[in-house]
């Protein structure tokens, strides 16, 4: 039972170092959507921030740089699909699915020369585990949330901010109401596209962060295509937390526990006759049974925001 | 005292593609007056209180608020100097609560705090006789409510001038007598307001002067007290017309299609029909009158197998409908000309032509594997010639037609079928005078043929003038059926209400 128990417990510390990437991508997503649209970029973005940020690291050897750069360029790449769905008024769907090949493309053609290379010593040590005090002597608790590199904190501050943001000030009222009724917000004198653009900037730009978490932080190495398929569970993530930033969070933990259950567990597993392959499949499995349990579920609250994948034109005949 | 002028559009003239939708027009609004704009649809109305509220620019014009001259790029430009636009559709955010509605867009400290608000939305809900509870959600609320939020939210923004478009018409006459006392009490307060309506008995009541719009142009602004219903329709039409609708005498038939008892749910397990019964003859016309929502399309749709009934049965002479596939209902005779609010959306495919349209009813009734357009093609151009419908060709996309024109093809097929009943839901949603007229001398033909139609209507003159019983849905319940030559407006607006007026179920 003993050895069941530590194991829980390192499980449950790396669990939050997979959770987090996933985190920020799904708070990304979720705030673009909030303004009504659905950006299926999310690994693309974060494909373009996790080289920008390797890149920014590897010449500059500063952290913060590191990380400001993925943010920039993550909200850079989205301003492309800002561009096509708010200005030019494209199908969302296409233009994020292009924004994703754009993304995979341009990470593996600019990450070529960085194969195989490791994130600098001085970096790494800046994002080394750092122990909160007080909190980080709470048993188990303290181990697994208050013991951690300094961007899984960061993650629970933009959850705490994107929270209050969206819920307590008059700037997310209004963005609610973009994403839920173009039209009324439009008519209440609120810069609709403005709006939309800034928040998909924003949402681009935490979905870089989440892959230079991977690139920069959690790996850190340069892995063509590191991001494996993250962006999609993301995606997933927010309806998984029914566009709630403190869900998001609750929904991103559980889905990085899955992914690395089979490596902190396997033998259990094997000693239960459960195949390696089984496991593998949980995080996608999972996913798709949220999906289902969301579909059924209906809550006038709880759902997408209204406009959600809609174009606006004002003047429309 | 000469009252201030506070609106002022001189020359206004805006194009879309190549219609000219406002072409030099006129319009000035006095302090505390209430001004109706009336024009029929595509009159260019709607299109000019656009241009005041900021969300469309006049290609040219001038316009003057407060005697200052303005250029409006956006609504805010337009909210800032007090100018409050009501839409017919109300924008609002349906999750958000009233409070939240109303302080959308407003300036004020980047934290939200509620308190004071609430307290001043309930003064001056007060100040107005509009009672608001600032918590309440949106989806919560009913349509009146909705209408007082609209309202509350652009006093509150400080507007004096307010623009209504079409308010009435999704209200009850009791709900719109309400409105109309809080109108008037708004003009007694200094405002200005402004209401877009096509519905003449109303200009007449509330309004001080009138502007009337025709083909987007202004044909003249005149006191009302000084001008009569027949006038003002003349001025809209631009002809002399003939209001009154006909009700040709039938000798009633057979009982067609028989209701009992009829329940059903929707998505969320409401109830959305509760215990309708009613009996369709052939040869009349029996109206249904409702406020939107109460169950009228779940109605129809019932019965032309579209949506699982509950319980209860739908009877044609006699045999049960319940559980028969849509076609097998049409094969039996029973047509349906459902045309939704989008009138396009689920009667004809907008991008198909005319005969295309035709086929997608016809085609099981031909034989061999290839469609066989050209009988079909004939007969679209024999339709057009019979309704007079304005079309370059049977070869031309639908959805190009102006909506009189849709809405003739849409019940020229239904007719070209030869069908014992006729289901029409808002046969004239959106037809100018002329074209309603047409439509409902279609249906009386069609009912001195013998036809059992059912004619889901909006306006309750009209339902009165054409319809030989009405039956009034409330919440999904008939609270009453009347004859059309008895009923009064107040009767139908009372069942509506879904009061229980106690009176007998005209037979």
């Amino acid at each position: 039972m003993e050895g069941f128990w530590n194991i829980f417990q390192a499980f449950s510390v790396v669990l939050v170092i997979g959770g987090t990437p996933l985190l920020f991508a799904t708070l990304g997503e979720l705030l673009t959507e909030k303004a009504g649209h659905l950006n299926l970029g999310v690994e693309g973005m974060m494909l373009i921030g996790a080289v920008a940020g390797f890149a920014a690291g590897h010449f500059t050897g500063s952290p913060l740089l590191a990380m400001g750069g993925a943010f920039l360029a993550g909200g850079l790449g989205a301003m492309i699909y800002g561009f096509l769905t708010v200005t030019l008024r494209a199908n969302q769907v296409v233009s994020g699915l292009a924004l994703t090949m754009f993304g995979t493309g341009i990470s593996s053609y600019l990450g070529v020369n960085f194969i195989g290379q490791k994130m600098s010593a001085e970096i790494s040590a800046f994002f080394s585990p750092v122990a909160i005090p007080l909190l980080s002597s709470i048993p188990y608790v303290g181990r697994v949330f208050f013991r951690q590199d300094p961007m899984v904190y960061l993650g629970y501050v933009t959850v705490a901010l994107l929270g209050t943001y969206l819920y307590r000030t008059r700037i997310g009222l209004n963005l609610r109401a973009v994403g839920e009724n173009p039209g009324a917000a439009d008519a209440s004198g609120i810069n609709v596209d403005l709006y939309k653009y800034v928040h998909i900037f924003l949402g681009g730009a935490l979905c870089g962060l989440g892959g230079a978490y991977l690139s920069v932080v959690a790996v850190p190495q340069w892995q063509d295509g590191i991001t494996a398929g993250r962006g999609w569970i993301a995606i997933a993530l927010v309806i998984f937390a029914g566009w709630n930033p403190f869900k998001a969070i609750l929904g991103a933990y559980l889905f990085g526990g899955l992914s690395i259950i089979g490596f902190y567990f396997g033998n259990y597993f094997s000693a239960w006759n459960i195949s390696q392959n089984l496991i593998d499949m949980l995080p996608y499995a999972v996913t798709i049974l949220v999906l289902t349990a969301s579909s059924v579920r209906k809550s006038k609250e709880k759902g997408a925001p209204k406009a959600l994948g809609v174009a606006y034109y004002r003047e429309e005949r | 005292m000469q009252a201030q002028v506070f609106v002022k559009m001189e020359n206004i003239c805006k194009t879309f593609g190549n219609v000219k939708a406002n072409d030099r027009i006129n319009f000035d609004v006095h302090q505390g007056e209430i001004h109706a704009l009336l024009g029929e649809n595509g009159a260019g109305k709607s299109t000019l209180m656009n241009m005041l509220s900021g969300i469309y620019k006049p290609d040219s014009g001038s316009i003057q608020i407060h005697g200052k001259e303005v250029v409006f790029n956006t609504p805010k430009d337009s909210i800032e100097m007090g100018i409050g636009m009501i839409h017919q559709h109300y924008r609002l955010v349906e999750v958000q609560t009233a409070k939240e509605n109303i302080l959308l867009g407003r300036k004020g400290p980047f934290f939200m705090k509620g308190a004071h608000v609430s307290k001043d939305i309930r003064e001056i809900g007060e100040k107005f006789g509009l009672p608001v509870d600032p918590e309440k959600k949106v989806y919560d609320m009913s349509i009146g409510e909705k209408q007082a939020v609209e309202i509350l939210k652009v006093l509150y923004q400080g507007a004096d001038i307010l623009i209504m478009d079409e308010p009435t018409a999704v209200l009850t006459p009791q709900e719109t007598r309400k409105l109309f006392a809080i109108l008037r009490n708004m003009a007694a307060q200094g405002c200005a307001v402004i209401i877009i309506t096509h519905k003449l008995h109303e200009v007449m009541e509330i309004s001080d002067r009138v502007t009337v719009l025709r083909k987007g142009t202004t044909v003249g602004t005149l006191a009302t007290k000084d001008t009569n219903p027949k006038a003002l329709t003349d001025l809209m039409v631009g002809k002399t017309v003939d209001l009154a609708i006909s009700r040709p005498p039938v000798e009633r038939g057979r009982v067609l299609l028989e209701v009992k008892d009829l329940c059903a749910y929707d998505m969320d397990k409401v109830e959305v029909l509760r215990d309708i019964s009613f009996k369709l003859h052939a040869g009349e016309v029996l109206g249904v009158a409702g406020v939107a929502g109460s169950g009228q399309k779940e109605l129809c749709e019932s019965i032309a197998g579209l949506y699982p009934v509950a319980s209860g049965q739908i009877l044609y002479e006699g045999e049960s409908l319940v559980g028969n596939s849509p076609r097998d209902i049409i094969k039996k005779g029973i047509s349906m000309s459902f045309i939704p609010e989008d009138r396009l959306g689920m009667g004809l495919v907008a991008s198909m032509d005319m005969v295309d349209n035709f086929l997608l009813k016809e085609h099981h009734n031909q034989k061999g594997l290839w469609l066989k357009r050209k009988p079909i093609a004939e007969k679209c151009a024999e339709i057009i010639r019979r309704l007079e419908i304005k079309t370059p060709g049977v070869h031309h996309p639908v959805k190009q037609l102006s909506g009189g024109n849709i809405q003739k093809v849409l019940i020229g097929r239904e007719i070209e079928t030869n069908p014992h009943v006729l289901i029409t839901a808002y046969a004239v949603r959106g037809l100018d005078i002329g074209a309603s007229h047409t439509i409902y001398d279609l249906i009386n033909e069609q009912k001195e043929k013998g036809v059992a139609i059912l004619f889901i209507g909006e306006d309750l003159d009209v339902l009165l003038e054409l319809c030989d019983r009405i039956m009034v849905l409330s919440e999904g319940a008939v609270t009453g059926i009347v004859r059309g030559d008895k009923a009064t407006k107040e009767e139908l607006g009372l069942l509506m209400a879904g009061e229980d007026l106690g009176m007998e179920v005209a037979q």
